[in-house]
Protein backbone atom coordinates (compact mmCIF):
# COMPACT_ATOMS: atom_id res chain seq x y z
CA UNK A 1 0.00 0.00 0.00
CA UNK A 2 1.52 3.08 -1.20
CA UNK A 3 1.90 6.41 1.18
CA UNK A 4 0.19 9.46 -0.33
CA UNK A 5 2.52 12.39 0.35
CA UNK A 6 1.11 15.62 -0.56
CA UNK A 7 3.48 18.68 -1.57
CA UNK A 8 1.75 21.63 -0.29
CA UNK A 9 2.07 25.49 0.43
CA UNK A 10 -0.62 27.57 0.32
CA UNK A 11 1.45 30.20 -1.41
CA UNK A 12 2.44 30.20 -5.13
CA UNK A 13 6.25 29.75 -6.67
CA UNK A 14 7.47 28.50 -3.40
CA UNK A 15 9.02 25.66 -5.43
CA UNK A 16 6.33 22.64 -5.37
CA UNK A 17 7.26 20.96 -8.22
CA UNK A 18 11.05 21.47 -7.77
CA UNK A 19 10.41 20.01 -4.71
CA UNK A 20 7.79 17.43 -5.96
CA UNK A 21 10.18 16.06 -9.13
CA UNK A 22 13.39 16.06 -6.66
CA UNK A 23 11.83 14.30 -3.82
CA UNK A 24 9.97 12.07 -5.93
CA UNK A 25 13.41 11.05 -8.02
CA UNK A 26 15.13 10.38 -5.01
CA UNK A 27 12.82 8.21 -3.35
CA UNK A 28 13.01 6.11 -6.61
CA UNK A 29 16.84 6.30 -6.65
CA UNK A 30 16.51 4.81 -3.00
CA UNK A 31 14.42 1.75 -4.63
CA UNK A 32 10.47 2.67 -3.70
CA UNK A 33 8.48 2.60 -7.08
CA UNK A 34 7.03 6.64 -6.66
CA UNK A 35 4.48 8.47 -9.14
CA UNK A 36 4.29 11.77 -8.94
CA UNK A 37 0.76 13.66 -9.55
CA UNK A 38 0.62 16.85 -11.36
CA UNK A 39 -2.68 18.36 -9.25
CA UNK A 40 -2.30 22.05 -11.25
CA UNK A 41 -4.67 21.82 -13.86
CA UNK A 42 -4.66 24.10 -16.29
CA UNK A 43 -1.26 25.05 -15.73
CA UNK A 44 0.65 21.99 -15.89
CA UNK A 45 4.21 22.07 -15.50
CA UNK A 46 5.50 18.85 -13.79
CA UNK A 47 6.32 17.40 -17.12
CA UNK A 48 8.12 19.97 -18.35
CA UNK A 49 10.63 20.00 -15.00
CA UNK A 50 10.65 16.56 -15.36
CA UNK A 51 11.49 16.58 -18.86
CA UNK A 52 8.67 14.36 -20.29
CA UNK A 53 6.28 16.89 -21.61
CA UNK A 54 6.77 15.56 -25.70
CA UNK A 55 5.74 12.22 -24.39
CA UNK A 56 2.21 13.02 -23.03
CA UNK A 57 -0.97 11.59 -24.96
CA UNK A 58 -3.57 10.89 -22.10
CA UNK A 59 -3.35 12.88 -18.56
CA UNK A 60 -5.04 12.74 -14.72
CA UNK A 61 -8.31 14.40 -16.13
CA UNK A 62 -8.53 12.02 -18.83
CA UNK A 63 -8.20 9.15 -16.36
CA UNK A 64 -10.94 10.73 -14.13
CA UNK A 65 -13.32 10.59 -17.13
CA UNK A 66 -12.89 7.49 -17.67
CA UNK A 67 -11.60 8.67 -21.16
CA UNK A 68 -8.41 6.37 -21.06
CA UNK A 69 -7.14 4.02 -17.93
CA UNK A 70 -3.83 4.84 -16.10
CA UNK A 71 -1.58 2.59 -17.92
CA UNK A 72 -1.59 5.06 -20.77
CA UNK A 73 -1.92 8.46 -18.85
CA UNK A 74 1.34 6.72 -16.65
CA UNK A 75 4.74 7.70 -18.08
CA UNK A 76 7.88 6.19 -17.38
CA UNK A 77 10.74 8.12 -16.40
CA UNK A 78 13.34 7.13 -18.73
CA UNK A 79 16.34 8.20 -16.99
CA UNK A 80 14.98 6.53 -13.28
CA UNK A 81 14.18 2.91 -12.93
CA UNK A 82 10.65 3.19 -10.57
CA UNK A 83 10.03 6.32 -11.17
CA UNK A 84 6.32 7.65 -13.07
CA UNK A 85 4.44 10.43 -13.42
CA UNK A 86 1.04 11.31 -13.96
CA UNK A 87 0.83 14.76 -16.11
CA UNK A 88 -2.24 17.02 -15.66
CA UNK A 89 -4.16 18.47 -18.60
CA UNK A 90 -3.54 22.09 -19.92
CA UNK A 91 -6.75 22.51 -21.36
CA UNK A 92 -9.58 21.92 -18.25
CA UNK A 93 -9.71 23.48 -14.91
CA UNK A 94 -9.90 22.49 -11.58
CA UNK A 95 -13.09 22.03 -11.52
CA UNK A 96 -12.38 18.42 -13.23
CA UNK A 97 -11.24 17.06 -10.10
CA UNK A 98 -13.85 15.64 -8.08
CA UNK A 99 -13.08 13.47 -5.30
CA UNK A 100 -14.88 9.99 -6.02
CA UNK A 101 -12.41 10.73 -9.15
CA UNK A 102 -9.57 11.09 -7.54
CA UNK A 103 -9.77 8.94 -5.30
CA UNK A 104 -10.64 6.10 -7.63
CA UNK A 105 -7.07 6.66 -9.08
CA UNK A 106 -5.39 7.08 -5.90
CA UNK A 107 -6.98 3.59 -5.07
CA UNK A 108 -5.79 2.32 -8.08
CA UNK A 109 -2.19 3.50 -7.69
CA UNK A 110 -2.04 2.91 -4.02
CA UNK A 111 -1.95 -1.28 -4.98
CA UNK A 112 1.24 -1.44 -7.00
CA UNK A 113 3.11 2.46 -5.86
CA UNK A 114 4.98 2.42 -2.44
CA UNK A 115 5.21 6.43 -2.67
CA UNK A 116 2.00 8.82 -4.27
CA UNK A 117 3.55 12.20 -4.12
CA UNK A 118 0.51 14.84 -4.92
CA UNK A 119 2.22 18.00 -6.39
CA UNK A 120 -0.44 20.78 -5.33
CA UNK A 121 -1.21 23.94 -6.76
CA UNK A 122 -1.08 27.10 -5.13
CA UNK A 123 -4.12 28.47 -2.73
CA UNK A 124 -6.29 26.58 -1.00
CA UNK A 125 -10.05 26.29 -2.95
CA UNK A 126 -10.66 22.97 -4.85
CA UNK A 127 -7.17 21.90 -6.19
CA UNK A 128 -5.51 22.42 -3.40
CA UNK A 129 -8.51 20.70 -1.24
CA UNK A 130 -7.80 17.95 -3.72
CA UNK A 131 -4.44 17.22 -3.35
CA UNK A 132 -3.73 17.11 0.15
CA UNK A 133 -7.32 15.49 1.11
CA UNK A 134 -6.26 11.66 0.67
CA UNK A 135 -2.53 12.85 1.96
CA UNK A 136 -1.24 10.26 4.89
CA UNK A 137 1.58 12.80 4.76
CA UNK A 138 2.11 16.32 4.11
CA UNK A 139 5.57 18.02 3.04
CA UNK A 140 4.47 21.98 3.63
CA UNK A 141 6.92 23.67 1.19
CA UNK A 142 7.66 27.28 2.81
CA UNK A 143 10.47 30.14 1.94
CA UNK A 144 11.71 31.86 4.34
CA UNK A 145 9.67 34.97 4.52
CA UNK A 146 6.55 35.90 6.67
CA UNK A 147 3.74 35.87 3.79
CA UNK A 148 4.77 32.00 2.94
CA UNK A 149 5.03 30.88 6.49
CA UNK A 150 1.66 32.44 7.43
CA UNK A 151 0.46 30.75 4.04
CA UNK A 152 2.08 27.36 5.40
CA UNK A 153 0.48 27.90 9.01
CA UNK A 154 -2.98 28.54 6.89
CA UNK A 155 -2.32 25.32 5.08
CA UNK A 156 -1.51 23.13 8.26
CA UNK A 157 -4.83 24.15 9.44
CA UNK A 158 -6.81 23.08 6.46
CA UNK A 159 -4.43 19.85 6.87
CA UNK A 160 -6.03 18.94 10.26
CA UNK A 161 -9.47 19.86 9.32
CA UNK A 162 -10.18 19.16 6.13
CA UNK A 163 -8.35 15.92 4.97
CA UNK A 164 -10.10 12.70 4.78
CA UNK A 165 -8.00 11.97 7.81
CA UNK A 166 -9.51 14.90 9.96
CA UNK A 167 -12.89 14.73 8.62
CA UNK A 168 -12.65 10.45 9.66
CA UNK A 169 -11.03 10.99 13.15
CA UNK A 170 -8.23 8.60 11.62
CA UNK A 171 -4.19 9.61 12.71
CA UNK A 172 -3.73 13.00 11.72
CA UNK A 173 -1.39 13.91 8.80
CA UNK A 174 1.89 13.40 9.08
CA UNK A 175 3.01 17.10 8.61
CA UNK A 176 7.16 17.80 7.55
CA UNK A 177 8.40 21.17 6.97
CA UNK A 178 10.71 21.91 3.73
CA UNK A 179 12.19 25.11 3.52
CA UNK A 180 13.45 26.15 -0.24
CA UNK A 181 15.34 28.81 -1.39
CA UNK A 182 17.07 29.64 1.91
CA UNK A 183 19.75 32.04 1.10
CA UNK A 184 22.01 32.03 4.31
CA UNK A 185 23.91 35.43 3.00
CA UNK A 186 20.25 37.04 3.25
CA UNK A 187 19.08 35.31 6.17
CA UNK A 188 22.33 36.88 8.09
CA UNK A 189 21.54 40.24 7.02
CA UNK A 190 18.17 39.83 8.02
CA UNK A 191 16.32 39.80 4.77
CA UNK A 192 14.87 37.01 5.48
CA UNK A 193 13.60 34.86 8.42
CA UNK A 194 16.30 32.31 10.01
CA UNK A 195 15.18 28.53 10.27
CA UNK A 196 14.63 28.85 13.69
CA UNK A 197 12.32 31.73 13.43
CA UNK A 198 9.99 29.35 11.13
CA UNK A 199 10.32 26.55 12.88
CA UNK A 200 9.19 28.93 16.30
CA UNK A 201 6.23 30.08 14.02
CA UNK A 202 4.84 26.61 12.39
CA UNK A 203 5.78 24.29 14.87
CA UNK A 204 6.44 21.07 12.95
CA UNK A 205 9.59 18.97 12.27
CA UNK A 206 12.14 20.48 9.64
CA UNK A 207 12.33 17.71 7.09
CA UNK A 208 14.69 19.77 5.09
CA UNK A 209 16.42 23.19 3.75
CA UNK A 210 16.85 23.58 0.53
CA UNK A 211 19.62 26.85 -0.27
CA UNK A 212 18.72 29.14 -3.28
CA UNK A 213 20.84 27.77 -5.74
CA UNK A 214 21.25 28.19 -9.93
CA UNK A 215 21.69 24.80 -10.25
CA UNK A 216 17.60 24.18 -10.03
CA UNK A 217 16.36 26.83 -13.11
CA UNK A 218 19.45 25.18 -15.23
CA UNK A 219 17.84 21.50 -14.24
CA UNK A 220 14.23 22.61 -14.96
CA UNK A 221 15.58 24.36 -18.26
CA UNK A 222 16.72 20.98 -19.64
CA UNK A 223 13.96 18.97 -17.91
CA UNK A 224 15.73 17.66 -15.09
CA UNK A 225 15.07 16.86 -11.72
CA UNK A 226 17.88 18.83 -9.58
CA UNK A 227 18.71 15.89 -7.76
CA UNK A 228 20.36 14.14 -10.73
CA UNK A 229 22.73 17.14 -10.62
CA UNK A 230 24.64 15.47 -7.92
CA UNK A 231 27.13 18.22 -7.67
CA UNK A 232 24.69 21.20 -6.86
CA UNK A 233 23.97 21.79 -3.42
CA UNK A 234 20.84 21.72 -4.03
CA UNK A 235 19.91 18.54 -5.35
CA UNK A 236 22.46 17.16 -2.66
CA UNK A 237 19.96 18.72 0.53
CA UNK A 238 16.86 17.16 -1.36
CA UNK A 239 18.85 13.79 -1.11
CA UNK A 240 19.49 14.24 2.80
CA UNK A 241 15.84 15.55 2.91
CA UNK A 242 14.89 12.02 1.42
CA UNK A 243 17.14 10.29 3.63
CA UNK A 244 15.74 11.91 6.38
CA UNK A 245 12.31 11.54 5.08
CA UNK A 246 13.41 7.52 5.36
CA UNK A 247 14.06 7.58 8.82
CA UNK A 248 18.27 8.39 8.62
CA UNK A 249 19.64 10.68 10.71
CA UNK A 250 21.21 13.42 8.67
CA UNK A 251 22.74 16.95 9.97
CA UNK A 252 21.04 19.62 8.29
CA UNK A 253 24.10 21.65 5.98
CA UNK A 254 23.69 24.33 3.93
CA UNK A 255 21.91 26.63 6.57
CA UNK A 256 24.87 28.54 7.52
CA UNK A 257 26.76 31.29 4.89
CA UNK A 258 29.92 29.40 3.02
CA UNK A 259 33.43 30.56 3.48
CA UNK A 260 34.29 31.38 0.24
CA UNK A 261 37.29 30.71 -1.50
CA UNK A 262 39.41 33.81 -3.39
CA UNK A 263 39.11 32.03 -6.74
CA UNK A 264 35.04 31.41 -6.02
CA UNK A 265 34.76 35.56 -4.72
CA UNK A 266 36.24 36.35 -7.82
CA UNK A 267 34.34 34.39 -10.07
CA UNK A 268 31.07 35.25 -8.00
CA UNK A 269 30.03 31.83 -8.19
CA UNK A 270 27.03 31.07 -5.51
CA UNK A 271 26.02 27.72 -7.09
CA UNK B 1 -14.06 21.35 33.76
CA UNK B 2 -16.87 21.95 36.06
CA UNK B 3 -17.54 23.92 39.30
CA UNK B 4 -17.65 22.47 42.55
CA UNK B 5 -19.77 25.45 44.49
CA UNK B 6 -21.09 25.20 48.05
CA UNK B 7 -22.27 27.59 50.79
CA UNK B 8 -20.74 29.01 53.59
CA UNK B 9 -21.48 27.75 57.44
CA UNK B 10 -19.24 28.54 60.26
CA UNK B 11 -18.77 26.56 63.94
CA UNK B 12 -16.21 27.11 66.75
CA UNK B 13 -14.44 24.13 65.36
CA UNK B 14 -14.49 24.46 61.70
CA UNK B 15 -15.26 26.96 59.41
CA UNK B 16 -17.22 25.42 56.00
CA UNK B 17 -17.02 27.49 52.97
CA UNK B 18 -17.88 27.26 49.54
CA UNK B 19 -15.30 27.85 47.05
CA UNK B 20 -14.74 27.41 43.44
CA UNK B 21 -12.25 24.77 41.89
CA UNK B 22 -12.06 24.31 38.10
CA UNK B 23 -11.93 20.32 37.82
CA UNK B 24 -10.47 18.28 34.54
CA UNK B 25 -12.89 15.79 33.73
CA UNK B 26 -12.00 12.75 32.43
CA UNK B 27 -14.76 11.56 29.68
CA UNK B 28 -14.15 7.48 29.96
CA UNK B 29 -15.56 5.87 26.88
CA UNK B 30 -13.79 2.37 26.73
CA UNK B 31 -11.28 2.25 30.58
CA UNK B 32 -10.98 -1.42 29.15
CA UNK B 33 -9.33 -0.80 25.83
CA UNK B 34 -5.84 -1.91 26.40
CA UNK B 35 -4.94 1.76 24.29
CA UNK B 36 -6.78 3.82 27.28
CA UNK B 37 -3.30 4.51 29.95
CA UNK B 38 -0.51 4.75 27.20
CA UNK B 39 -3.05 6.99 25.05
CA UNK B 40 -3.39 9.15 28.32
CA UNK B 41 -0.13 9.59 29.01
CA UNK B 42 0.92 10.49 25.67
CA UNK B 43 -1.88 13.05 26.46
CA UNK B 44 -0.59 14.32 29.70
CA UNK B 45 2.88 14.19 28.77
CA UNK B 46 2.33 17.14 25.87
CA UNK B 47 1.29 18.86 29.12
CA UNK B 48 2.90 17.98 32.62
CA UNK B 49 2.73 20.74 34.07
CA UNK B 50 -0.95 21.45 33.55
CA UNK B 51 -1.44 17.67 34.60
CA UNK B 52 0.34 17.21 37.71
CA UNK B 53 -2.03 15.91 40.18
CA UNK B 54 -4.56 17.01 38.48
CA UNK B 55 -7.94 16.39 40.44
CA UNK B 56 -10.15 14.52 37.76
CA UNK B 57 -13.94 13.88 37.88
CA UNK B 58 -14.55 10.88 35.44
CA UNK B 59 -17.60 11.44 32.95
CA UNK B 60 -19.46 8.13 32.97
CA UNK B 61 -21.91 8.93 30.56
CA UNK B 62 -20.32 7.61 27.35
CA UNK B 63 -18.92 4.81 28.88
CA UNK B 64 -19.17 1.67 26.01
CA UNK B 65 -17.45 -1.43 26.14
CA UNK B 66 -17.07 -3.93 29.27
CA UNK B 67 -19.57 -1.61 31.48
CA UNK B 68 -20.47 -4.06 34.95
CA UNK B 69 -16.78 -5.00 35.10
CA UNK B 70 -15.62 -1.59 35.50
CA UNK B 71 -13.37 -1.86 38.45
CA UNK B 72 -13.44 1.48 39.90
CA UNK B 73 -10.48 0.60 42.50
CA UNK B 74 -8.19 -0.33 40.01
CA UNK B 75 -8.98 2.67 37.53
CA UNK B 76 -8.04 4.77 40.19
CA UNK B 77 -5.05 3.65 41.35
CA UNK B 78 -4.04 3.10 37.25
CA UNK B 79 -4.76 7.33 37.33
CA UNK B 80 -2.81 8.15 40.22
CA UNK B 81 -0.18 6.88 38.54
CA UNK B 82 -0.35 8.52 36.01
CA UNK B 83 -0.46 11.55 38.74
CA UNK B 84 -4.17 12.02 37.92
CA UNK B 85 -5.89 12.03 41.28
CA UNK B 86 -9.70 11.17 40.49
CA UNK B 87 -12.28 12.61 43.18
CA UNK B 88 -15.58 12.23 42.09
CA UNK B 89 -17.61 10.36 38.92
CA UNK B 90 -20.87 12.48 37.17
CA UNK B 91 -23.63 10.57 35.55
CA UNK B 92 -23.68 6.96 34.74
CA UNK B 93 -26.09 4.56 35.97
CA UNK B 94 -27.18 4.27 39.54
CA UNK B 95 -25.50 0.67 39.69
CA UNK B 96 -22.17 2.44 38.58
CA UNK B 97 -23.24 5.46 41.35
CA UNK B 98 -23.03 2.65 43.64
CA UNK B 99 -20.11 1.24 43.17
CA UNK B 100 -18.27 4.59 42.54
CA UNK B 101 -19.07 5.85 46.29
CA UNK B 102 -17.73 2.29 47.16
CA UNK B 103 -14.65 3.20 45.97
CA UNK B 104 -14.33 6.25 47.68
CA UNK B 105 -15.55 8.70 44.72
CA UNK B 106 -17.77 11.38 45.42
CA UNK B 107 -21.45 11.47 42.93
CA UNK B 108 -21.10 15.08 41.39
CA UNK B 109 -24.67 16.93 40.55
CA UNK B 110 -24.82 16.37 36.65
CA UNK B 111 -27.35 19.03 36.03
CA UNK B 112 -25.26 22.25 37.05
CA UNK B 113 -21.87 22.02 36.13
CA UNK B 114 -21.14 22.30 32.55
CA UNK B 115 -19.72 19.22 30.53
CA UNK B 116 -16.47 18.95 29.34
CA UNK B 117 -15.90 18.60 26.05
CA UNK B 118 -12.18 18.39 25.57
CA UNK B 119 -12.22 17.91 22.34
CA UNK B 120 -15.62 19.86 20.56
CA UNK B 121 -15.29 22.32 18.84
CA UNK B 122 -17.55 25.33 17.54
CA UNK B 123 -17.88 28.53 15.89
CA UNK B 124 -19.85 31.64 16.82
CA UNK B 125 -22.33 33.02 14.47
CA UNK B 126 -20.76 36.00 13.67
CA UNK B 127 -17.88 36.93 15.30
CA UNK B 128 -14.96 36.97 12.65
CA UNK B 129 -13.42 40.03 11.02
CA UNK B 130 -15.55 42.20 13.25
CA UNK B 131 -13.77 41.06 16.07
CA UNK B 132 -13.73 43.27 19.21
CA UNK B 133 -16.32 45.45 18.06
CA UNK B 134 -18.39 43.36 17.06
CA UNK B 135 -18.79 42.20 20.26
CA UNK B 136 -18.73 45.43 22.39
CA UNK B 137 -22.29 45.56 22.37
CA UNK B 138 -23.12 43.00 24.16
CA UNK B 139 -21.32 44.61 27.04
CA UNK B 140 -22.08 45.35 30.70
CA UNK B 141 -24.22 42.36 30.71
CA UNK B 142 -24.64 41.49 35.18
CA UNK B 143 -21.74 39.05 35.94
CA UNK B 144 -19.09 38.90 38.70
CA UNK B 145 -22.31 38.63 40.79
CA UNK B 146 -22.45 35.78 43.53
CA UNK B 147 -23.93 33.38 41.15
CA UNK B 148 -20.87 33.38 38.92
CA UNK B 149 -22.17 31.21 35.92
CA UNK B 150 -20.75 27.60 35.84
CA UNK B 151 -18.53 27.43 33.20
CA UNK B 152 -17.05 24.56 30.58
CA UNK B 153 -13.60 24.42 29.52
CA UNK B 154 -12.38 23.92 25.78
CA UNK B 155 -9.48 22.76 25.50
CA UNK B 156 -7.33 22.38 22.01
CA UNK B 157 -4.10 20.35 22.75
CA UNK B 158 -2.90 21.16 19.09
CA UNK B 159 -1.51 24.41 17.55
CA UNK B 160 -4.47 26.79 16.27
CA UNK B 161 -3.27 27.91 13.05
CA UNK B 162 -3.93 30.80 10.96
CA UNK B 163 -7.89 31.19 9.42
CA UNK B 164 -8.92 29.19 12.10
CA UNK B 165 -11.53 30.21 15.04
CA UNK B 166 -12.07 28.70 18.17
CA UNK B 167 -14.79 29.89 20.43
CA UNK B 168 -15.37 28.52 23.79
CA UNK B 169 -19.35 29.52 24.61
CA UNK B 170 -20.26 29.57 28.05
CA UNK B 171 -16.91 28.54 29.59
CA UNK B 172 -12.90 29.30 29.13
CA UNK B 173 -10.59 28.24 26.80
CA UNK B 174 -7.74 26.28 26.91
CA UNK B 175 -4.89 26.22 24.32
CA UNK B 176 -1.91 23.84 25.06
CA UNK B 177 0.27 24.93 22.00
CA UNK B 178 1.16 28.01 20.02
CA UNK B 179 -1.64 30.47 18.55
CA UNK B 180 -0.79 32.11 15.34
CA UNK B 181 -1.00 35.15 13.44
CA UNK B 182 -4.29 35.01 11.56
CA UNK B 183 -6.00 32.82 14.43
CA UNK B 184 -8.92 34.09 16.31
CA UNK B 185 -9.65 32.57 20.26
CA UNK B 186 -13.02 33.81 21.27
CA UNK B 187 -14.13 32.52 24.83
CA UNK B 188 -17.20 33.85 27.14
CA UNK B 189 -14.97 32.95 30.04
CA UNK B 190 -11.01 32.97 30.24
CA UNK B 191 -8.04 32.57 27.79
CA UNK B 192 -5.48 30.56 28.72
CA UNK B 193 -2.56 30.47 25.97
CA UNK B 194 0.34 27.62 26.72
CA UNK B 195 2.59 28.94 24.01
CA UNK B 196 2.85 32.17 21.87
CA UNK B 197 -0.22 34.28 21.38
CA UNK B 198 0.35 35.47 17.83
CA UNK B 199 -3.14 35.85 16.49
CA UNK B 200 -6.16 37.37 18.08
CA UNK B 201 -7.68 36.70 21.71
CA UNK B 202 -11.05 37.84 23.06
CA UNK B 203 -12.19 36.74 26.43
CA UNK B 204 -15.44 38.10 28.26
CA UNK B 205 -17.18 37.66 24.34
CA UNK B 206 -20.31 37.61 25.78
CA UNK B 207 -19.94 40.77 28.64
CA UNK B 208 -18.37 38.93 31.86
CA UNK B 209 -15.69 42.03 32.71
CA UNK B 210 -14.08 39.49 34.91
CA UNK B 211 -12.69 37.41 32.08
CA UNK B 212 -8.76 37.74 31.21
CA UNK B 213 -6.39 36.05 29.37
CA UNK B 214 -3.62 34.62 30.00
CA UNK B 215 -0.47 33.54 27.65
CA UNK B 216 3.42 32.39 27.61
CA UNK B 217 4.16 34.69 25.34
CA UNK B 218 2.66 37.85 24.41
CA UNK B 219 2.68 38.79 20.41
CA UNK B 220 -0.56 39.12 19.58
CA UNK B 221 -2.22 41.02 16.31
CA UNK B 222 -4.91 42.19 18.86
CA UNK B 223 -6.34 41.23 22.46
CA UNK B 224 -9.96 41.98 23.72
CA UNK B 225 -11.55 41.87 27.50
CA UNK B 226 -15.06 42.21 27.22
CA UNK B 227 -15.11 44.13 24.13
CA UNK B 228 -12.54 46.33 25.34
CA UNK B 229 -9.23 45.90 22.89
CA UNK B 230 -5.78 46.76 21.93
CA UNK B 231 -4.03 46.16 18.60
CA UNK B 232 -0.70 45.40 18.25
CA UNK B 233 -0.04 48.27 17.57
CA UNK B 234 -0.30 49.85 20.87
CA UNK B 235 0.91 47.22 23.14
CA UNK B 236 4.02 48.33 25.42
CA UNK B 237 6.98 46.89 23.35
CA UNK B 238 8.54 45.84 26.57
CA UNK B 239 5.72 43.47 27.55
CA UNK B 240 6.30 41.90 23.77
CA UNK B 241 6.93 37.93 23.65
CA UNK B 242 6.66 38.29 27.98
CA UNK B 243 4.42 35.67 30.01
CA UNK B 244 1.50 37.56 30.58
CA UNK B 245 -2.25 38.37 31.85
CA UNK B 246 -4.76 40.57 30.55
CA UNK B 247 -7.44 42.07 32.42
CA UNK B 248 -10.05 44.74 32.90
CA UNK B 249 -9.35 47.30 35.82
CA UNK B 250 -12.15 49.91 36.55
CA UNK B 251 -12.80 49.99 32.95
CA UNK B 252 -9.27 50.05 31.64
CA UNK B 253 -7.83 47.17 30.07
CA UNK B 254 -4.42 46.17 31.85
CA UNK B 255 -1.66 44.11 30.52
CA UNK B 256 0.57 42.39 33.67
CA UNK B 257 3.92 40.96 33.23
CA UNK B 258 3.84 37.27 35.21
CA UNK B 259 6.70 36.28 36.18
N1 LIG C 1 16.10 26.17 -4.42
C1 LIG C 1 15.83 27.00 -5.43
N2 LIG C 1 16.74 27.87 -5.88
C2 LIG C 1 16.47 28.72 -6.89
N3 LIG C 1 15.31 28.77 -7.54
C3 LIG C 1 14.33 27.92 -7.14
C4 LIG C 1 14.53 27.00 -6.08
N4 LIG C 1 13.38 26.30 -5.91
C5 LIG C 1 12.52 26.75 -6.84
N5 LIG C 1 13.08 27.72 -7.58
C6 LIG C 1 12.46 28.45 -8.69
O1 LIG C 1 11.24 29.04 -8.22
C7 LIG C 1 10.27 29.05 -9.24
C8 LIG C 1 8.99 28.38 -8.74
O2 LIG C 1 9.26 27.02 -8.50
P1 LIG C 1 8.14 25.91 -8.64
O3 LIG C 1 7.49 25.98 -9.96
O4 LIG C 1 8.72 24.62 -8.20
O5 LIG C 1 7.13 26.46 -7.53
P2 LIG C 1 5.64 26.00 -7.25
O6 LIG C 1 5.45 26.14 -5.79
O7 LIG C 1 5.37 24.66 -7.83
O8 LIG C 1 4.81 27.10 -8.02
P3 LIG C 1 3.21 27.10 -8.30
O9 LIG C 1 2.59 27.54 -7.02
O10 LIG C 1 3.05 28.07 -9.39
O11 LIG C 1 2.84 25.70 -8.66
C9 LIG C 1 10.88 28.33 -10.41
O12 LIG C 1 11.36 29.30 -11.31
C10 LIG C 1 12.04 27.56 -9.81
O13 LIG C 1 13.08 27.38 -10.73
MG1 LIG D 1 3.81 24.02 -9.19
Amino acid sequence: MAKIIVMTSGKGGVGKTTSSAAFGTGLALRGFKTIVIDFDVGLRNLDLIMGCERRVVFDFINVINGEANLNQALIKDKRVDNLYILPTSQTRDKDALTKAGVEKVLDELRRDFDYIICDSPAGIEKGALMALYFADCAIVVTNPEVSSVRDSDRILGVLASRSRRAELSLDPVEEHLLLTRYDPDRVEKGEMLRVDDVLDILAIPLLGVIPESQAVLRASNVGMPVVLDEKSNAGQAYLDAVARFLGEPVEHRFVKPEKKGILQRWLGRTA
Amino acid sequence: MNNIQQNSERDGSFQLRGNNFTLMVLKLIDPGDPGFLPNLVNKIRQAPNFFRQAPVVLDLDDLVGDIAGLDFGRLVTSLREVNLFAVGILGGTAALQEQALRAGLTVLPAGRGGRVDSDHRSSPPAAGTGGATGVSGNAGGGDAGGDLPARAAMVIAEPVRSGRQVYAAKGDLIVLGPVSAGAELLADGHIHVYGALRGRALAGVAGDKTARIFCQSLEAELVSIAGLYRVSEDLDKSLLKKHVQIYLDSGYLRINALS
